[in-house]
């Protein structure tokens, strides 16, 4: 590994220690993870057998199958077993199947089983298909970079929140146009809390737009569009949080999708999802993500919109640590890694910004390779749009001094509404200009020996370092009752979703992990 | 009239303040000169200063000035703008409802409780609906409050339940009657298309459905909720911008003491 002297005069064994801590924290989740599937993790392999679309009623046919198998007792047995039973009972296609389950005329329950090797040849052309189409889409998006290029780094992130996927390519379009790199396009109020994932084009969300897969093509297709006309390829981004973790994943890897918000402590934490569900759903969701080339977002950022960012910038550091031992785990590399965190202190508080670039600093030593997801000013945002617009500027130097990743930009109306086509320009052009007027700041200037910003950078690593070595005793399951991050705490037997995990029993199968971590 | 950007003369005004007739004031009484911004779906060029002028005219600008523009996409070009207002208010006739209580301190607070209603009050509080956002509720229910204002987890005399975001108006009211609340506190940030308007209304429905409307009191609040909303929508009180768990924890007080009769 590269590293220039740091900066900031950390100690790298402290590191290794807080690294080594949290590397057997997610050992222990992973231990338990590979015991058990989810409906969301089942819907997944549905997909990647083929089956897609939705009954008369509106309901999913990855849905259909995956409940029927809950319904017979066979969620433990899994998609594939199921499937490659039911395929060779009849010789149709998984589509074809689906449609007979979802009609009622046939019984997923009373398929006879198959020989393995006749289970796995039924449905190997299916699980070839799908990874093919994934490495094609992939390509291609490397063939774009190779091509047509890229913004900068830190690349410009701005958000998207019609409701309306055809005015959120009005609004998308025009953005990459202003200069933003990545587009985010939120998803609606609630979205995260229902277990199946919507279908078709849609054009009516609150404060967002459905994630359907039909929505993430007609945004690829328009920011494609846009990519050619400006030269530059812009990156489409949406959430794989929820209860639909890896359903999403998959539509994303399957439609060229090249950033993902992708955290299962987020969800735990700020939607109140069972911990057990969501970590096992959180990694089938990395290693397809990992396998797509696409950048997670983890949510650390937001324990700070609960917690004080002073006072708790060590549990920051700590998750960070944490989400990426366990992308490891999933065979996500450290270039795909948007490890969080947020520019949150009060801007009324002493040198606060030396802190804050203590802190992104620190961050960008620790993990070099990684393309940091730094989230501007949202908690002391106010309906004074002037002010916030010279917090989102003192945001916008620590981004482009300590070589952020991804710059989710700041609005000067945070406060008020989802952003207006002008709010996205006004940010769009405060970060260009620091950008450019500052460029390689991080390069002149070093920090004082013994001053504020060392001495912030070290406590805020001892403090992390400890909280994840007494994290290693108790376990990341124990530290979550516990309310370590964010001061929330989460039962966890608590919370939704539980009811749909299930231990694996044997004959179960899923190709796509092995596959997958392989790499393309 | 060309005032120009950079005129002294405010000559052709009368400079007397008066509250009968109040308009903006930019650097001299009565100048009338407001600061606007918008976005006019119109390829950027003369034709959409014009237009722009003659917008501002409409709203009522004299002298409008469009101090600079710039073309967001094709077909959408933004104006910052000055204009001197002709509109005016009547200040003395204004009357807004407010919520009639006196703010105290967090030791003030418990101290009357202690004195007035001589227990415990207990109080129940969520972001609910489809709203994901904690951070009203937080601000004004968590122990570390907002802006060096304690929240009511913090006052010894209010028993405080923050259930968090996303709560569905049935779970809030179960919990509420589970708990022999005294209040209900209703967070709502998510105001797209009015989302919050039909989620406090059914929150209000189902009170009186469950014949509780009377014996609780009820309180919304977020960044765009008013003191007049909440009681048009049928709470006792909104608690708008700039307000802290002070200002509804006296107001709960008070108005707990004053049902008992104390």
């Amino acid at each position: 590994m590269i590293r220039t002297q740091s900066k900031l005069g950390l100690d790298f064994e402290k590191v290794k220690q807080a690294r080594t801590a949290a590397g057997n924290i997610a050992g222990q989740v992973q231990n338990f993870v590979d015991g058990y599937t989810t409906v969301a993790t089942e819907r997944t392999i549905a997909r990647l057998l083929g089956i897609d679309g939705v009954t008369e009623d509106g309901v999913p046919y990855p849905n259909v199958v995956v409940d029927a198998l809950k319904e017979a007792g066979l969620l433990g047995k899994g998609v594939m077993f199921v499937m490659g039973n039911a395929v060779c009972d009849t010789g149709k296609t998984p589509q074809q199947i689906a449609e007979a389950v979802g009609a009622g005329k046939y019984d997923l329950g009373k398929t006879p089983v198959a020989a393995a090797d006749k289970r796995r040849s039924a449905l190997q052309s299916y699980v070839d298909d799908s990874m093919n189409r994934i490495r094609t889409r992939r390509a291609r998006r490397e063939e774009y970079l190779r091509t047509i290029g890229e913004g900068p780094k830190p690349y410009l992130y701005v958000i998207v929140a019609t409701g309306n996927i055809y005015e959120d390519v009005t609004q998308a379009q025009a953005a990459a146009r202003q200069g933003a790199d990545i587009i985010a396009v939120i998803r609606t109020t609630g979205q995260s809390l229902l277990d199946y994932v919507p279908y078709g084009a849609t054009t009516e969300g609150f404060g967002g737009t459905m994630a359907t897969q039909e929505n993430f093509r007609i945004m690829r297709k328009a920011l494609d569009e846009v990519g050619e006309e400006v030269g530059r390829y812009i990156r489409l981004c949406n959430y794989c949080s929820g209860l639909c973790m890896p359903e999403i994943a998959v539509m994303g890897a399957l439609e060229g999708l090249d950033v993902m918000l992708n955290d299962a402590l987020y969800g735990i934490l700020f939607r109140d999802i069972n911990m057990q569900r969501t970590l096992i759903d959180q990694y089938f969701s990395r290693v397809i993500n990992g396998f797509a080339g696409v950048i997670i977002n983890t949510g650390e950022d937001n324990y700070l919109t609960t917690a004080d960012a002073v006072a708790e910038a060590h549990t920051v550091l700590a998750s960070d640590f944490i989400n990426e031992q366990l992308a490891l785990l999933a065979g996500l590399p450290e270039e795909q890694m948007g490890l969080g965190h947020a520019f949150e202190m009060d801007p009324k508080l002493e040198n606060g910004f030396l802190m804050e670039l203590a802190q992104a600093q620190m961050l960008r030593e620790i993990f070099p390779k990684a393309p940091l997801k730094y989230m501007p000013p949202t908690k002391f945002m106010t309906g004074n749009i002037f002010r916030g617009h010279l917090q989102d500027a003192l945001f916008n130097m620590i981004g482009i001094w300590t070589h952020q990743g991804l710059q989710l930009l700041g609005m000067p109306t945070e406060a008020i509404h989802t952003p207006f086509m002008s709010d996205r320009y006004l940010s769009i052009e405060n970060a260009r200009y620091i950008f450019n007027n500052m460029k390689s700041i991080g390069e002149e200037m070093e920090f004082k020996e013994g001053g504020l910003i060392r001495r912030r950078a070290a406590e805020v690593l001892d403090k992390a370092t400890a909280l994840l070595q007494q994290m290693e005793k108790e376990g990341l399951f124990t530290a979550l009752e516990k309310g370590i991050f964010a001061d929330i705490k989460r039962p966890k037997n608590g919370g939704k979703g539980l009811q749909g995990v299930a231990e694996k029993q044997p004959d179960y199968e899923n190709p796509f992990i092995q596959l997958m971590k392989k790499g393309a | 009239m060309s005032g120009g950007l950079y005129s002294t003369s405010h000559e052709e005004i009368d400079k007397t303040y008066d509250p009968k007739n109040i308009k903006p004031y930019g650097d001299t009484m009565n100048d009338g000169k407001t600061q606007l911004s918008f976005t006019l779906p119109v390829p950027c060029g003369d034709e959409a200063v014009e237009a722009a002028k003659q917008l501002l005219r409409k709203m009522g600008f004299e002298n409008p000035q469009i101090v600079y523009y710039h073309e967001l996409t094709e077909g959408f070009t933004f104006f910052n703008a000055y204009g001197s207002c002709t509109h005016t208010v009547d200040y003395t006739t204004i009357h807004v409802p407010k919520v009639e209580s006196t703010v105290m301190s967090m030791e003030e607070t418990d101290a009357f409780i202690k004195e007035h209603i001589g227990r415990k009050i207990v109080v129940v509080g969520a972001s609910t609906g489809t709203d994901a956002h904690t951070v009203g509720i937080d601000a004004i229910m968590n122990m570390k409050g907002f802006a060096g204002h304690y929240g009511l987890e913090r006052y010894e005399m209010i028993e405080a339940y923050n259930l968090g975001s996303q709560v569905p108006n049935e779970e809030l009211i179960a919990k509420a009657i589970e708990l022999d609340a005294d209040a209900v506190l209703v967070s709502q940030t998510v105001t797209q298309k009015d989302v919050h308007i039909q989620n406090m209304t059914q929150m209000v429905e189902m009170l009186e459905a469950e014949g509780l409307r009377g014996k609780l009191i009820v309180c919304c609040g977020g960044p765009r909720i008013t003191y007049e909303l909440g009681k048009e929508l049928g709470f006792d009180a909104g608690f708008g911008m700039n307000s802290y768990a002070d200002d509804v924890a006296s107001y709960l007080a008070q108005e707990i003491a004053k049902r008992m009769g104390k």
